[in-house]
């Protein structure tokens, strides 16, 4: 009886336990021991994620705005570089401390760090900088600014110095806007890159366009698929899903190699068109090696991460509501239409955004089939980490690619919401 | 009887242990050697490696990542984990690896041997040596052809290549700048030695692109050196840019109907950098070895590269497996090397990156 | 076989699945205009595939199906013009009730003024006027239930299909959607074919009631007679509570006949002949157990048995007595909880009697 009366209200309102201590406070000490072991048995997942996903991308970000090899290298030459006023040619006190770091650099073995990092907007700075390094050896006392002249005219083209200016400091937008086609010109303004250089934007557009394409794609074929997996008897259906399921089993080099077999212009699907008279033997047309190469793999591969969510929406969907639209008059196509289909949007949407991000970071099938028409913009990422090594290029260009994903993904979620996935 | 079998495994187990003990501490001794695959790191396998291996009870790990090189011995600079001894490259990246510190420089007359006559090795050598560099071959980028898909005569030069509509086909060129840029010049009428006197304004380059203009509808473009011999092989192309190793693998060995153009010619030095801080007495023993007279000589009959050495030339013989006489199949020989352009590494260094991107730009137009 | 009077014929209908085994064999079956006519039996007995059938779900292996008056094998469901309720209403999630209301009449082209006013009326007539806008899934089951009725009857079909409409409906709201059911049927004078597996629904709801069993129809008659006249032993079993005793007949007329009970008691039952053919058939004897006297008087009831209390249940309106009689531990009797009842004790020997009109001696 007296617990029963303790655990009222008491005068002040709070809520009781048996005990005479607030309800609240009980309760979060019960609680405390299962959330305690929740957290620790998530811990190594958590931990997995920081530093195989977090920090990496964070890197990743810092590495595309934040470029500090001048600093590190030429420290008081940058500090010097950053309170002058960016007119014309430095003074002698600039020129005298940069030859006395780029010979340090020299003798460090480093100033290709800095020379590659100035080549970059600066084509042809790499052998200037070594170059003079080198000479610098020889020159023992100042002044150093007409000796540097003397070693190469380049020193003396206030352009190279206001370009040294700009690139000593560490934080720089210079990769972002390479990364969309800008530059800046001499005088520090931001201006599109010469017509014969401009891509990135090209690239992003296609990558998007080809994505969309490929999920559209994904979605006219995986559909019927997935229509048949879910309504088929089981013992046919389950044999059709292993079809589907086989590609995952099988290396993405040789499924991306048979297409080449296939599309190639003297290839399987060639030979039948010129049999048939469709395409005369000389006028072979070129499946392979281009967009439609890239076309055609990717939605191949990516096809089934359309029809899993979709067959699992469809199998949730009893056929007496195909039925029940029947018999109250709609014929086939328009019960299948307004009934069946909308029913089917969470498994479409959950299906496209799969597809679609992965797409849009798609690599190795377009750098296979994708010839030079083909390629994405993740080609350009990786050619930047494992070719021109330009990474701080790629970080910015993955960034964006990341901002851009985002940035769909949030609009999706405003528009579908994303709690309508259902990923099967 | 069920303890006593526990004792015996227990046992064993540890006596295995301490027999294995030894052995792990022998393969210690062993060096990481990246290189680029395929024939040419088989050549280089049979050359080099196992011979090393024999004298010295060194174990070889090889590791077929050369492909991207320059970007592994940055990253494991970068983390401080060096885990590569001996890289192969291609001259232009060693010089940019150079420059930036994350490769060794070398004293090649103090570690390297000198050549039979006692030439040293810096007068042996047939290109210049660079500060971080070891010389071993010297390979061609060229183009070859099916003999099969012509019916008049077969191209012979550059110019032949841009000309469609007397050879027709489809051609395959490198997804790169280099090599195409200054086979671009000479069939717009350039002298394969002012090239790159060409290349050097902007002016120039317009001129290159402009005249590669002409043929990119017809062109597939390669990446991996295995594909421009099966493109070749199965008349998806009638002329390729190609490695003359890989092209002479196909046309010798595989007995395909390839024929080499050695017109344009474009050959570069290939060689050994070691990673910062791995400049140890074992890879020094090891670039010895594999870089005298002897070995470098050896390779050629495995591959047609040509051996950097002057005194290798005279060693060269017949091919291993087909017994073919190597020397007219050599880049380095002065037949071939009429009308060749030694590629310029400092050029590629300097201008590589800008002429990267306004290729890329190009092709993605 | 039709007859012209019929508006839903089935004749000589069959069904396989599996071309092996018949789902339903030979079925003949007339119902008329604005009949309300229930297909009641245990699953598996192919009432439902009846339906299908003539909803046009499934395709009759052979006879032809008479929707009035013309064969509707080959038409297509969607012009058949039948309403249908399905058993867990199959009301489209991605619409709101209005629009799921709507539907029949959109595919049929009616004119936007016309659905809406159609849609308002309906829904008003199953009280859910306020309701157009909410989804499906935000209303309660007896709700929804409304809905598919509503949605099946928007565009005034001929005829109403109801497959177990009220199966996933708890007791007393099942109850009460029978009478609303009813109700609508009584009030728009439609005919309608239902389907059900539980009897006091089809007692409640039908005129006439078909019980199926093993793809036949066993019989077809109007609730009081199928109650109280069941033909043969199965439909007096799936039919309300019957108690059972098995015997040969010794002595038949007409009117009455002798059975002797088998399992040694030798007793003689007199009873009335509805499915036995002649004296020495085996037979089932069927008599409610509503019909049963506790120790009734002297010359009372035509049959007199004693038996033993086992278990008394006390359910408020009777008391149900489970007893022993002959061989039969099962043998129920309802006693009325009325003024005076006769008060039993576990384990009290009495006896029970019934007239022999009211045990039916049927197939065995």
């Amino acid at each position: 009886m007296a617990q029963h009366e303790s655990a009222t209200p008491a005068a002040d309102d709070v809520m009781r336990a048996a005990d005479g201590k607030p309800l609240k406070d009980s309760l979060r000490r019960s609680m405390r021991r299962a959330k305690t072991k929740a957290l620790l048995l998530v811990a190594p997942l958590g931990l997995f994620i920081l530093f195989s996903f977090a920090l990496p991308i964070a890197d990743m970000v810092k590495r595309s705005f934040y470029s500090p090899e001048i600093q590190n290298v030429l420290p008081e030459t940058a500090e010097l570089l950053g309170d002058w006023d960016g007119d014309g040619l430095p003074p002698e006190q600039i020129y005298a401390t940069f030859a006395k770091e780029l010979a340090q650099a020299d003798e460090n073995r480093n100033v290709g760090v800095v020379s590659q990092r100035v080549n970059y907007v600066m084509p042809g700075a790499r052998s200037l900088f070594s170059g003079t390094a080198r000479k610098l050896g020889n020159v023992d006392s100042g002044p150093y600014k007409p000796a540097m002249i003397e070693i190469d005219e380049d020193w003396g083209d206030p352009e190279v110095w206001s370009i040294l200016k700009r690139e000593a400091y560490p934080i720089t937008m210079a990769y972002y806007l390479s990364a969309v086609d800008l530059r800046y010109n001499a005088a520090g303004e931001i201006e599109a890159v010469a017509s014969y250089m401009q891509i990135y934007q090209k690239l992003f557009w296609r990558t998007l366009w080809m994505s969309v394409l490929i999920t559209v794609m994904t979605i006219l074929l995986g559909f019927p698929v997935s229509y048949l997996l879910a309504n088929l008897p089981v013992r046919t259906s389950n044999l059709l899903m292993i079809l589907v399921l086989l590609p995952f089993w099988t290396s993405l080099l040789v499924r991306t190699s048979s297409w080449i077999v296939i599309l190639q212009s003297e290839g399987v699907l060639n030979d039948v068109l010129v049999t048939f008279g469709i395409f005369s033997n000389d006028n072979r047309p070129q499946m392979i090696y281009n967009k439609i190469g890239t076309i055609v793999g990717m939605t191949h591969i990516l096809l089934p991460f359309m029809i899993l969510p979709l067959y699992s929406v469809m199998k949730g969907i009893p056929p007496s509501y195909l039925r029940a639209a029947r018999s109250l008059g709609a014929n086939p196509v328009v019960a299948f239409v307004r009934v069946y289909v909308p029913q089917t949007i969470p498994g479409i949407g959950a299906g496209s955004i799969l597809v679609f991000i992965l797409s849009i970071g798609y690599y190795i099938t377009p750098a296979l089939i994708g010839g030079s028409s083909g390629q994405l913009i993740s080609n350009f990422i990786a050619y930047h980490m494992q070719q021109s090594l330009n990474w701080h290029l790629a970080a910015a260009l993955g960034s964006i690619l990341l901002f851009v994903v985002l940035g769909l993904y949030y609009i999706y979620n405003k528009l579908v919401g994303a709690d309508a996935l259902k990923l099967g | 009887m069920n303890h006593a079998f526990k004792t015996t495994a227990v046992a064993g187990v540890t006596a295995m242990g301490l027999l294995a003990a030894p052995a792990a501490t022998f393969a210690a001794e062993s060096l990481t050697i990246v290189s680029w695959g395929g024939a040419y790191e088989e050549s280089q396998r049979k050359a080099y490696y196992e011979p090393y291996t024999e004298m010295t009870g060194t174990e070889i790990t090889q590791v077929s990542k050369s492909a991207n090189g320059l970007a592994g011995v940055r990253s494991q600079v970068e983390a401080g984990n060096v885990t590569w001894d001996v890289v192969d490259m291609l001259e232009g990246p060693a010089i940019r690896a150079c420059d930036e510190g994350i490769i060794e420089p070398i004293d090649h007359d103090e570690i390297l041997k000198p050549a039979p006559n006692g030439d040293s090795p810096s007068e042996d050598f047939i290109p210049e040596l660079g500060e971080c560099f070891v010389p071993e071959i010297l390979y061609a980028t060229l183009f070859a052809y099916n003999a099969e898909m012509f019916d008049g005569d077969n191209p012979s030069t550059v110019k032949d290549v841009w000309n469609t509509a007397d050879y027709p086909g489809k051609r395959s060129l490198q997804k790169i700048p280099a090599g195409n840029l200054e086979w671009a010049l000479m069939a717009d009428g350039v002298d394969h030695e002012e090239v790159y006197d060409v290349l050097d304004s902007s002016d120039g380059v317009g001129r290159a692109f402009n005249s590669l203009n002409k043929i990119k509808g017809d062109v597939v473009w390669w990446s991996e050196g295995a594909q421009p011999p099966q493109l070749l092989a199965d008349e998806e192309v009638s002329i390729a840019t190609g490695y003359n190793g890989r092209f002479f693998n196909a046309q010798v060995v595989e007995d395909q109907p390839i024929e080499i153009m050695w017109d344009g010619q474009l050959f570069e030095v290939d060689g050994w950098v070691v990673p910062q801080g791995k400049l140890t007495d074992e890879v020094k023993q090891f670039l010895r070895f594999s870089t005298d007279t002897k070995r470098l000589a050896d390779q050629a009959k495995y591959i047609s590269y040509g051996p950097a050495r002057h005194s290798s030339a005279p060693m060269v013989g017949k091919h291993k497996e087909t017994g073919v006489e190597m020397s007219p199949h050599m880049p380095t020989n002065p037949e071939n090397l009429k009308t060749a352009i030694p590629k310029d590494a400092v050029f590629w260094a300097d201008k590589g990156d800008s002429l990267s991107e306004r290729f890329n730009a190009w092709l993605a137009m | 076989m039709s007859t012209d009077d019929a508006f839903v014929s089935f004749s000589e209908v069959q069904k396989s699945y599996d071309g092996e085994t018949l789902v339903v064999k030979n079925l003949n079956l007339d119902i008329a205009r604005g009949e309300f006519v229930t297909m009641l039996g245990p699953s598996g007995s192919g009432k439902t595939t009846c339906l299908m059938m003539l909803a046009g779900f499934e395709p009759a292996t052979h006879g032809e199906i008479y929707l009035d008056g013309s064969a509707i094998n080959k038409l297509a469901p969607h012009k058949r013009g039948i309403g249908m309720v399905f058993q867990n209403y199959a009301l489209f999630p991605h619409m709101t009730v209005g629009e799921n209301v709507a539907f029949p009449l959109q595919v049929r082209k009616y004119s936007k003024s016309e659905v809406d006013e159609r849609v308002k009326k309906a829904l008003d007539m199953v009280r859910l006027g306020a309701f157009a806008n909410r989804r499906p899934a935000q209303l309660s089951g007896g709700q929804q239930q409304r809905v598919a009725s509503a949605r099946a009857l928007v565009f005034e079909p001929k005829l109403v299909l109801m497959d177990e409409p009220l199966g996933a409906l708890d007791k007393n709201l099942r109850e009460e959607m029978q009478y609303e059911i009813k109700h609508l049927h009584e009030d728009l004078g439609i005919t309608m074919v239902y389907v059900t597996h539980d009897q006091s629904e089809a007692l409640t709801m039908s005129n006439r009631i078909a019980v199926f069993d093993d793809g036949i129809v066993q019989q077809l008659a109007d609730p009081p007679t199928l109650y109280e006249e069941p033909i043969n032993a199965f439909v007096a079993y799936f039919i309300g509570e019957n108690n059972r005793f098995y015997g040969k007949v010794t002595d038949m007329n007409d009117e009455r006949c002798t059975v002797e009970l088998e399992g040694g008691t030798e007793a003689k039952i007199a009873c009335k002949p509805v499915n036995v053919s002649g004296v020495g058939d085996r037979t089932t004897l069927s008599l409610r157990p509503e019909r049963v006297k506790v120790n009734p008087a002297e010359g009372e009831c035509d049959n007199v048995l004693d038996g033993t209390v086992r278990e008394l249940i006390y359910l408020g309106d009777h008391i149900r007595t489970r007893a022993s009689v002959g061989d039969n531990d099962e043998f129920i009797v309802k006693i009325p909880n009325a003024q005076g009842h006769a008060s039993l004790k576990r384990g009290d020997q009495v006896c029970f009697g019934w007239a022999a009109e009211d045990c039916r001696a049927l197939d065995a």
